[in-house]
């Protein structure tokens, strides 16, 4: 049953069967310890917690929950490793090791892709399609750099830091060690990494595949665990530099626990991006971009596009649109090759994206949700849009994390540039129009630090990434991604 | 070229209000019709579909009335030991042979399609278009396929193109017409989107993409932008217009992707023959050996299914 | 004559590599290649100005969807390169040693070839951030220069090295989107047919390197007059010489890159500015506004 102002029948007749991917190849072992020193070891205190499955709730394995006496460890691992055999190599050598890291992903993909829907809830497709070819397509761009640096900073000699602390998300776990891992190798830095802890396995398959490229032991930690585990991390002496990607609460307690320390931090937290469509857009492929934007990976996506801004006078059209094209989207078993949108990551995610749809609701917003099943055990949640919105609804101005979608109308190019710009957030934005100069003018007005224009949500390891005001500080990929791994002398 | 004056009843269209089409996002959101994985029991199902949406279609210098016999049986016979197949479509032919396939084909529901208006480059005098169209007509067909005037609409002369639709229409009395734009030659999808839009407000029942003389002909980038153009129209007037990519399909696969996007696009709706064809020669057999695949589990060889 | 009970080997035809194919020279001619002692090691084909003009239709048929590859693409082709280079290294130390080096100095060119092949590898996808820009005009325009391929690359391959020179002559051509037609060292010509083959391993569409084997002196011309050719690339001579290439390449204002006493062998050899120097720059404008 589609929307009620909808003429086309989208669910009925002729349907897919379920076309599931084979997990029979995929080895995830009972129990994961810490990989520090080039080895896996027990934790200090013998704790450990599960990583489940949320889309069926089962436990895949018991991961091992680091102590602060297990940071310690690894962070003089990683020292060590660093003084030691990771700053004698050559620029070129080094390079070679993390190319090696890029060949192995490659090799393994399949099986890293079915991991990764397995721990995060993400569809198969879009982790074998799009996060785990874009990882080694990283380790591959930043191993390039490691001996050609001296070009990237004119006039300045760069140098490695030291001991890298990096914390990372659950949205795009493998990726975002990729754009962690990479760039701070490259420079010649040596890392301690806390993947997120409800989605630890990739990270931990990752580290498999750094002892078998034989990277000297020590230049890459992996320390699982929970916020405790991140706060030691931050708060170790001996770690040069902080890299977290978050939410914007955590990267501010981040930024005042270093204030003072004199340690490099980069910051890549939420965002609440605007999606402009004016009404000169080509509007089919605009409303597949708000598809793209908001509802691909369950909207667990810190650039997402969660405000739609469209030009009144194609606000039915494009909604109307929206709503037809909702109704094909397939929420289900992220195993699922049909399956357009997975599970929510975690109970506690879904509770908060369903209480913002109260919360919707309840601020006088009008809501829609596509009309497809869902199965019964998991986490889940249907692609939803809010209209009759304005600038100062919580639900326009909170980020929800979720594939929920808020919409306004605008008349003029200022109006719309106003609201885009009026958030405390600036990661991204989008814009739809065919004009070129608009295009151009609008690139050049919107204070965010990634413009995707008659396009979204579109990652490259040379196009830098990162965030305007409480979005986050620093860059990451691209020429611009290395400064934060680097100290520039004269 | 003196045009004469042909009276009808449909406007030409406000063309500058033509929907704009951005080619990377139609192939982006085309790539990703094709990451459906279709199988077991939908598989089947679809597969079904796609040979009782078949046009089978023979046009070449060379055709016989034996040639065209032929192709009548193969139409009515796909294959002897694979059971409950549906029979394809229609039989698309020229106008010289619609009389033979007519006889051929005796009392079966299979329809006989045949191209006119000077097929496939379409540059023939108004007069002979509309006398060739009346002559197939009173032949017996009860399809027509035409070609649109690409010369003139890539001139911008939409106006001369939709009054020529729109007497080929008449032309056709009772039989349905199918209007090729001929996407390849029109360059853009911008332009596809265009001559969609035209050739439904000239009463168009189908559009179809392609001669099947030229590369390329269809593909799935510029039949999703006629889908859009269908639905668009369906919103704004009520009125369903089939659509029928050809040439270029003749892998099994590929045409269930094109069922997938049809789904997604139109709904279900537009999902029978009577709304959908595909303009094919050697797809059948491909889709019976997929057929054969499913109900054996064993890969097929080309040697076990006739080649007509 | 081999000795009773032992293997007759085969000996290798050396072939020369257009189009993705290894046709003999057009002409039939041939040169013989002696060692040091007077031995014939092989019969070298001796190319003609058809096989070179064969080679530019192949080059140019090829440069549109080289060019139009993606950095990355063309970054993991170059990988590819060196990872097959690798797996055949013996066969290129044997080639070097039969051409008289040391084998000590010829495992150390062998693996300098291969390091070279993954540092231009990793340039693909850099190069063009490190040398486009985007310019501050004073007018309300968007304004940006990017490098683009020049075209089909002409390059005399240094001839007093086997390997490493006609490497690190190929690689930054053809990382940059650039075809090419490659003459190969006269005086040691072995390892140029065999990284062919290497070539063709990888999976390097057929046209984007093209190898002859043949006499300096009657190709050159052909290298630097033909219309076709968009730069050519010159790594020995004298004066005479590149005063005689010059004037041909004014024909067509061909691009002419002196690369005369270069030391291969050392670092200083593997940089950027040798993929600039077979690239063009094209700045375009477009206006800011509503």
């Amino acid at each position: 049953m589609s929307s009620d102002s909808s003429k086309l029948a989208f669910n009925d007749g002729w349907q897919y069967a379920a076309a599931p991917e084979s997990t029979d190849h995929v080895q995830i072992d009972a129990e994961y310890g810490l990989f520090i020193g080039g080895e896996f070891v027990a934790p200090a205190d013998g704790r450990y917690f599960e990583s489940i499955n949320p889309a069926t709730e089962e436990t895949l394995s018991s991961i091992a929950l680091a102590s602060d006496a297990d940071v310690d460890r690894a962070v003089k691992s990683a020292r060590k490793a660093y003084n030691g055999p990771w700053s004698r190599l050559s620029a070129a050598d080094r390079g070679k090791y993390i190319y090696r890291i890029a060949r192995i992903l490659q090799e393994r993909a399949r099986e890293f892709a079915v991991i990764e829907s397995l721990d995060g809830g993400k569809p198969i497709r879009e982790s074998r399609d799009i996060d785990i070819p874009l990882s080694a397509a990283h380790f591959f761009y930043y191993a390039g750099w490691a001996d050609k640096l001296k070009y990237a900073f004119p006039g300045r000699k760069p140098a490695s830091l030291g001991v890298a602390g990096q914390i990372i998300p659950w949205n795009f776990p493998l990726l975002m060690a990729a754009w962690k891992i990479a760039p701070a190798l490259a420079c010649g830095n040596t890392v301690v990494l806390k993947p997120a802890e409800t989605t630890p396995l990739t990270a931990l398959k990752l580290a498999e595949v750094i002892r078998d490229a034989e990277l000297p032991p020590g230049v890459v930690n992996i320390v699982t665990g929970a916020g405790d585990t991140g706060a030691a991390i931050v708060n170790h002496p001996d770690v040069d530099k902080i890299a977290f990607t978050g939410s914007t609460d955590v990267g501010r307690l981040i930024q005042r626990a270093i204030a003072g320390t004199g340690k490099k931090y980069t910051l890549e937290l939420g965002g609440k991006a605007a999606n402009i469509i004016f009404a000169d857009a080509a509007i089919d492929q605009a409303v597949e971009g708000i598809v793209n934007g908001i509802f691909f990976n369950q909207g667990h996506v810190c650039c997402a596009g969660s405000r739609l801004l469209v030009q009144e006078s194609v606000a039915d059209e494009v909604v109307q649109k929206l709503k037809d094209r909702m109704e094909t989207l397939i929420v289900g078993d992220p195993l699922d090759k049909n399956t357009d949108i997975g599970a929510i990551n975690s109970a506690t995610q879904l509770e908060t994206i369903e209480s913002y749809l109260r919360l919707g609701q309840e601020e006088g917003a009008e809501m829609y949700q596509s009309s497809c099943a869902v199965p019964h055990r998991g986490y889940w949640c249907r692609p939803t849009i809010f209209t009759g919105v304005s600038q100062s609804n919580r639900i326009v101005q909170e980020e929800i994390f979720g594939p929920v979608l808020a919409i306004q109308t605008f008349r003029t190019l200022e109006e719309g540039l106003t609201k885009a710009n009026n958030t405390p957030y600036g990661l991204s934005g989008g814009v739809w129009t065919d004009k070129g100069a608009k295009i151009f003018k609008l690139a050049q007005s919107v204070r965010a630090g990634v413009i995707w224009a008659n396009t979204f949500n579109k990652f490259d390891p040379t196009s830098p990434f990162g965030g305007y005001k409480e979005s986050g500080v620093g860059r990451e990929g691209g020429m611009h991604g290395l400064a934060a791994y680097v100290r520039l002398e004269e | 070229m003196a045009l004469s004056a042909v009276k009808t009843n449909s406007a030409l269209p406000d063309l500058s209000r033509v929907a704009l089409v951005d080619e990377v996002g139609v192939r982006e959101r085309a790539a990703r019709f094709q990451t459906r994985s279709i199988k077991k029991e939908s598989k089947v199902e679809a597969l079904k579909m796609v040979l009782s949406m078949i046009d089978l279609t023979t046009l070449e210098g060379q055709d016989t009335p034996g040639k065209v016999r032929q192709l009548c049986q193969k139409a009515m016979h796909l294959h002897a030991s694979l059971p409950d197949l549906p029979h394809v479509a229609a039989v698309c032919v020229y106008p010289t042979m619609i009389g033979v396939a007519k006889k051929a084909l005796g009392n079966h529901d299979i329809k006989v399609a045949s191209v006119a208006t000077g097929f496939p480059s379409g540059m023939a005098p108004r007069q002979i278009k509309l006398e060739e169209t009346r002559i197939a007509v009173e032949e017996g067909a009860d399809e027509i396929d035409m070609v649109i005037s690409r010369g003139a609409f890539l001139q911008g002369e939409y106006a001369y193109v939709f009054d020529e639709i729109a007497a080929i229409k008449e032309a056709c009395g009772a039989a349905h017409l199918k209007v090729i734009l001929e996407t390849g030659e029109l360059g853009t999808l911008d332009r596809v989107r265009c001559a969609s839009v035209l050739a439904m407000h000239a009463g168009a029942d189908f559009i179809k993409t392609s001669t099947g003389k030229i590369q390329p002909a269809a593909t799935l980038p510029v039949t999703l932008v006629m889908l859009q153009a269908i639905r668009d129209y369906y919103y704004e007037t009520d009125r369903m217009v089939g659509m029928k990519p050809a040439g270029g399909i003749s892998q099994a696969k590929l045409a269930v992707h094109y069922l997938v996007m049809l789904r997604e696009t139109l709904g279900q709706a537009w999902m029978t023959h009577k709304w959908y064809r595909f303009g094919a020669s050697s797809l059948a057999n491909d889709v019976l050996m997929q057929l054969q695949k499913q109900a054996t589990g064993v890969y097929q060889s080309a040697d076990y299914f006739s080649k007509d | 004559m081999a000795a009773i009970g032992t293997r007759v080997p085969v000996a290798k035809t050396y072939k020369i590599y257009i189009d993705g194919k290894f046709p003999r020279t057009e002409s039939g001619r041939y040169f013989v290649l002696e060692n040091s002692d007077g031995d014939v090691i092989a019969n070298i084909c001796r190319s003609s100005r058809k096989d070179f003009r064969n080679s530019v239709v192949a080059a140019r048929t090829a440069f549109a969807d080289w060019s139009a590859a993606s950095a990355y693409l063309r970054g993991q082709i170059l990988y590819r390169i060196a990872e097959m280079l690798e797996g055949r290294s013996d066969q290129f130390v044997t080639e070097l040693i039969l051409q008289g080096e040391s084998k000590r100095r010829a495992q150390k060119e062998v693996e300098a070839s291969i390091d070279r092949l993954i540092h231009y590898a990793g340039w693909s996808d850099k190069y063009q951030q490190i040398f486009s820009s985007v310019n501050p005009v004073n007018s309300a325009h968007f304004n940006f220069s990017v490098l683009e391929p020049t075209g089909v690359v002409a390059v005399l391959a240094p001839d007093d090295s086997g390997l490493l020179g006609l490497v690190s002559n190929i690689a930054p051509v053809i990382v940059g989107g650039n075809t090419c037609v490659v003459l190969a060292s006269e005086q040691m010509p072995l390892c140029a047919v065999s990284f062919a083959e290497v070539l063709h391993a990888a999976d390097v569409p057929p046209g984007v390197v093209n190898i002859l084997t043949g006499f300096r002196e009657e190709l050159v011309q052909q290298f630097a007059s033909h219309m076709d050719v968009n730069a050519v690339v010159y790594c020995d001579g004298d004066a005479d010489l590149a005063k005689d290439i010059q004037d041909h390449a004014a024909n067509n204002i061909k691009r002419v890159i002196d690369r005369v006493d270069t030391d291969w062998s050392d670092d200083s050899a593997q940089n950027p500015y040798l993929i600039k120097q077979t690239q063009e720059i094209k700045t375009t404008w477009h206006p800011i506004g509503s």
